[in-house]
């Protein structure tokens, strides 16, 4: 999971980043000391976990939640629960941490949110290929020409500088594009980005081993922040 | 009076001295900042910022592992919040503890 740091004082920052490098499924992005430079960061980046600390002055955690229009999850970071019994009228809130924050409450708080995003994966998979076939497709526009590409026929997304390479089961599409954009496009049940240069199907792999999986006749590295994640999403015996 | 201690930074460093010294320096850097903003906002007798200097202070309390003083710093910002000093003497006391701590470690 892609996270953020929210929280004016440093030393609680640097405590939350010491506990985020403890857990191989977190990637943390950015740190803030205040909650408007995060919404501003927010509304380029995607991002799948914020660690926010209730207690700022001028512009609260509570002031942060209630300005956000697609909040991904939080994990409230406090000194006084009260402060916490509000926020947690909204369902995004995964749970709330007690400073100081120690390793063990902190990972169990980091598995609440790997089973709310689990959960919203699924449910994602039901909505995508019972629901809506126009779902299932995207338009990308190639020397001018929209061209429809089906999503379930894509197996891999490559990062090339300005440029991505869209790889289906029939054509390669080459697309002026980034991966974050594309990202934000693609059902999160069907695709996972492995590497920061690479976006897979992962209903399309054939097999992993180590650090990369063998995806159509493509190689593809695997960072060691996203194995854990991948291997969650596959269906072992 | 209970002495601060290192044992919270040590359990989080798990043995790893580079995090603790990480954690010890932004203590020494952050504490006597954050002291400073507390003493400058008695002196205007804004309650308001006290209480949010205090909140902060009181982190650095827990982290020094000084379970009675957060207490303490609790009842001092309860008492910011009804426009009461009470337990300033207390809490002062703390941060001296604190200071002299901190120029040890």
């Amino acid at each position: 999971m892609n996270c953020i740091i929210i929280d004016d004082e440093k030393m609680a920052r640097v405590i939350l980043k010491t506990l985020c490098n403890e857990i191989d499924s977190l990637n943390l992005l950015e740190e803030f000391s205040n909650a408007i430079d995060a919404i501003k960061y927010l509304n380029e980046n995607k991002v799948d976990l914020i660690f926010l600390d209730i207690h700022m002055p001028n512009f609260s955690g509570l002031d942060f939640i209630r300005s956000l229009k697609n909040p991904p999850k939080i994990i409230l970071t406090t000194s006084d629960p009260k402060f916490a019994i509000e926020a947690f009228e909204y369902d995004f809130i995964v749970d709330y941490l007690l400073k100081p924050l120690a390793l063990p409450r902190f990972k169990k708080a980091i598995d609440k949110a790997e089973a709310k995003e689990l959960k919203a994966a699924s449910s994602t998979i039901n909505n995508n290929f019972s629901k809506n076939e126009v779902d299932n497709d995207f338009y990308v526009n190639i020397d001018r020409r929209l061209i429809k590409i089906d999503l379930p026929s894509i197996y891999l997304i490559e990062a090339k500088g300005d440029y991505i390479k869209i790889k289906t089961d029939h054509k390669d599409y080459t697309v002026h594009s980034t991966l974050k954009k594309i990202e934000g496009k693609l059902p999160g049940s069907l695709f996972l980005k492995i590497h920061r240069s690479y976006i897979i199907n992962i209903k399309k792999i054939i097999d992993i081993e180590d650090n990369s999986v063998l995806i159509m006749k493509d190689v593809i590295p695997v960072s060691r922040s996203k194995r854990p994640e991948l291997m969650k999403r596959l269906d072992l015996l | 009076m209970e002495q601060p201690n290192l044992e919270y930074i040590n359990q989080l460093a798990r043995g790893d001295e580079s995090i603790k010294n990480e954690l010890i320096d932004v203590i020494k850097t952050e504490f006597p900042e954050e002291k400073k903003d507390y003493y400058n906002s008695l002196e205007s007798k804004e309650y308001k910022r006290i209480e949010e200097n205090v909140h902060k202070l009181k982190h650095k309390i827990s982290i020094l592992g000084l379970e009675k003083s957060y207490e303490i710093a609790n009842e001092f910002e309860h008492n910011l919040r009804e426009l009461s000093l009470d337990r300033k003497e207390d809490f002062d006391e703390i941060l001296i503890a604190i200071s002299d701590y901190i120029e040890i470690i």
